[in-house]
């Protein structure tokens, strides 16, 4: 996110407010006035879909919450609900995402714009409820839109971005909006908030391009003969990719509105530098402070976020990170015995034949909510340009496990 | 005095929602189940498919065979799906953005839908309390697959996974009572039906629209390809199962249980058996203790309507 100093005080049409990351996000559905909420309990989302069930019980918000009994069962009755042509939420984390992937990419082949959030956490096993991106890693190719946001700020700002894409008649795809599992659930942050008026300019009430409805029957769901199955992915895939354009658009728009602009890759001080770190999600926080350091002793170091995961940014990557020498990636999801953690096979896959490309190191750090501290990025770092970290033979290190 | 069932055809809705040129197999007990409960729910309606026969045989993409609102999600979340349609019905009709009418919600789903992979989401959606009919459409068995056995295949019969063999006699368990398992969530209103029983057919549906609040149909469908019966023995097979007692038809209405059709005498099981190859390795020793529980299943059910009559 690009913004004003925010020691300066809220923008105009703003509240700033402490509030838990969980209660910003659930004050976001609220204000898009959203029509149906389904979900089940799971650590750590259970904030967000609390919070709405209050506000749909003290009548704060004109809802219906549909407390289901299996996550499948969450995505199933968002599908029913969006079909028929309401504004629909569910959130979700880890094995509860496992659960519900069958619906997952039904609802994308069907287009219908359910917005989810997904509190990143571990998959079992072992049992673990602390963040990393295995979950959201284990749908990757699901054709959802999917974005990843930092902070509790950007949490509640992309919720009103989600439905904006989500429901535009050139995209009418599903959005899965990623937030790390307590490091931004469970923590209080100043978070600005937008007065109802520039939520209803920004956001126009959903009107549906096809419901159930008697008034106008339609068959939703058919299955697809071998002679139409890949005509029908074709589209679902262009689709997706010509999405792109209006997800910047929408990001426009709402920094026009409220000075907080996005990006799909975001870069922090990595003007000129020869050793990126790529991250994904809240350490980007602390990468930009250890950034800061590193820069202060003369390091040659910068930062690179990337906030849209799909459609994948390939230009704004290339762009970012072409001119450096390395690139970190943090990636915070293993590919068991695979060329790598999910994201560094991705930006490897990127940057393949540029000229004079950088070499991609990945490292696989914070699982299940282990720190990522300051020191480790500069730890990180040290051992890539020392030479340590061992080039072209490692296709990615477990960093700082025992052994 | 005058017999007016002569007349009664005349009364059954003329429209089909359920169009004509489906690609269901000759005989199909649930295609007739369908066309028999969309006249009885009438055009306002939305309608959610299970994954399975009724889903493949009636929209092949682009075709579609359905003139009502219908839409197929999976296997085993139709409890759901339809849980979220009502949802979006009632909340878009408080807010105005949908006209100010009652729209039905029905579900259809086979037995392994039901019984098996979407109990969870079916006692779900009754838990809940969503205003909606759900139906299913009973062949005793994984029709669309390539009939294997199902938690609602009848003890005794062959299919492909509870192959009849020397060592075994098909299906070893017995039918799980599914209609029981709906009535135990005290929903307003449980009804077995069967399309060999269409004016009792239809009136159940329009009477599960009527309660407010959930309603659970249990359709037996008979099926020729899997039951490896005559296709022209459908009908007769299903009013068989009525008069052997192997598949009654009741009503539990807020929690009182009313017979709909009480034969005389029951006809020997052997009878309707005897129709369906699926039961013909079943020698009369197998079938004695069969019919013995089917009898005893009957003589219960007969004093739980007397009992709740004159309660």
């Amino acid at each position: 996110m690009t913004t004003s100093n925010k020691s300066d005080g809220p923008a105009p049409g703003h509240t700033r407010m402490g509030m838990e990351v969980s209660h910003a996000a659930a004050r976001a559905v609220q204000q898009c006035n959203v029509d149906v909420v389904a979900a089940y309990p799971i650590t750590p989302q259970t904030h967000i879909v609390e919070r709405l069930s209050e506000l749909v019980a003290n009548g704060e918000m004109n809802a219906e919450f549909v407390p289901v009994e299996s996550e499948h069962s969450a995505m199933s009755v968002c599908v029913g609900s969006s079909a028929t042509g309401a504004r629909t939420f569910t959130c979700t984390s880890s094995q509860g995402l496992i659960l519900m992937s069958e619906v997952v990419y039904i609802t994308s082949a069907m287009r219908l714009p359910v917005v989810m959030i997904l509190a990143n956490r571990s998959l079992s096993g072992p049992l673990s409820i602390w963040a990393d991106h295995s979950d959201v890693m284990s749908v990757r190719d699901c054709g959802w839109i999917q974005t990843f946001a930092e902070n509790g700020q950007e949490v509640y700002d992309l919720t009103f971005h989600a439905y904006k894409v989500a429901e535009n008649r050139d995209i009418l795809h599903p959005i899965m909006l990623n937030l790390d599992g307590f490091h931004l659930t469970h923590v209080v942050e100043p978070i600005d908030i937008c007065d109802q008026s520039i939520i209803d300019k920004y956001l126009p009430e959903y009107e549906p391009l096809f419901q159930l409805h008697p008034d106008k029957p339609v068959t939703m769901g058919a299955y697809g003969v071998p002679e139409l199955f890949t005509e029908a992915k074709k589209n679902q895939d262009e689709a997706l990719k010509a999405a792109y354009p209006h997800i910047l658009e929408a990001w426009k728009e709402w920094g026009d509105l409220t000075g907080r602009y996005y990006k799909p890759v975001e870069t922090y001080k990595a003007e000129g530098a020869k050793t990126l770190f790529l991250t994904m999600g809240s350490i980007g926080e602390t990468a930009s402070v250890a950034v800061d350091g590193m820069q202060e002793r003369g390091e040659d170091v910068g930062l690179v976020k990337l906030r849209l995961w799909r459609p994948f940014p390939f230009d704004e990557v290339r762009k970012a990170l072409a001119g450096a020498d390395n690139v970190i990636v943090l990636d915070r999801a293993l590919s068991f015995g695979g060329p790598g953690g999910p994201v560094s096979s991705e930006i490897r896959a990127t940057l393949y034949g540029l000229d004079h490309a950088p070499t991609v190191y990945d490292y696989v750090v914070g699982l299940a909510g282990r720190d990522v501290k300051v020191d480790d990025f500069e730890k990180i770092a040290n051992d890539v340009r020392s030479g340590k970290a061992r080039k072209g033979q490692d296709e990615y290190v477990i960093y700082a496990a025992r052994e | 005095m005058q017999d007016f069932t002569v007349y009664v055809p005349n009364l059954a809705p003329k429209d089909e929602e359920f169009k004509p040129g489906h690609r269901a197999c000759q005989g199909c007990g649930l295609a007739l189940a369908v066309r028999l409960a969309l006249k009885a729910s009438g055009k306002d309606v939305v309608v959610a498919t299970a994954t399975g026969c009724l889903e493949i045989i009636s929209t092949p993409l682009p075709y579609t065979a359905w003139g009502v609102p219908w839409i197929h999600v999976c296997f085993e979340n139709t409890g759901a799906t339809a849980s979220g349609m009502e949802a979006a019905l009632k909340v878009l009709r408080r807010k105005g953005r949908i006209p100010d009418r009652k729209v039905k919600v029905l579900a259809f789903a086979g037995d392994g839908g039901t019984v098996d992979i979407g109990l969870q989401a079916l006692s779900g959606a009754l838990e809940r309390g969503h205003d909606l009919t759900y139906m299913c459409l009973d062949n005793e068995a994984y029709m669309n697959t390539g009939v294997q056995r199902s938690g609602s295949t009848p003890y005794g019969a062959s299919t492909t996974t509870s192959p009849a063999g020397t060592r075994s006699i098909g299906q070893h368990t017995w039918k799980k009572n599914m209609p029981a398992i709906a009535a135990a969530h005290d929903i307003p209103y449980v009804a077995t039906c069967n399309p060999s029983y269409p004016y009792d057919f239809m009136k159940k549906v329009e009477r599960s629209f009527e309660m407010e609040g959930p309603a659970y149909l249990h359709a037996y469908s008979a099926c020729p390809t899997g039951w490896h019966s005559a296709t022209e023995l459908s009908i007769h097979i299903g009013r068989m199962a009525v008069q052997t007692g192997v598949h009654p038809l009741y009503e539990i209405t807020n929690g009182k249980l009313t017979l709909n059709e009480v034969p005389e005498k029951l006809q020997p099981l052997k009878e309707y058996m005897k129709l369906q190859p699926r039961f013909r390795h079943l020698t009369d020793d197998d079938i004695a203790p069969i019919e013995e529980r089917v009898h005893r299943e009957w003589e219960s059910l007969k004093a739980r309507a007397a009992a709740d009559a004159g309660a």
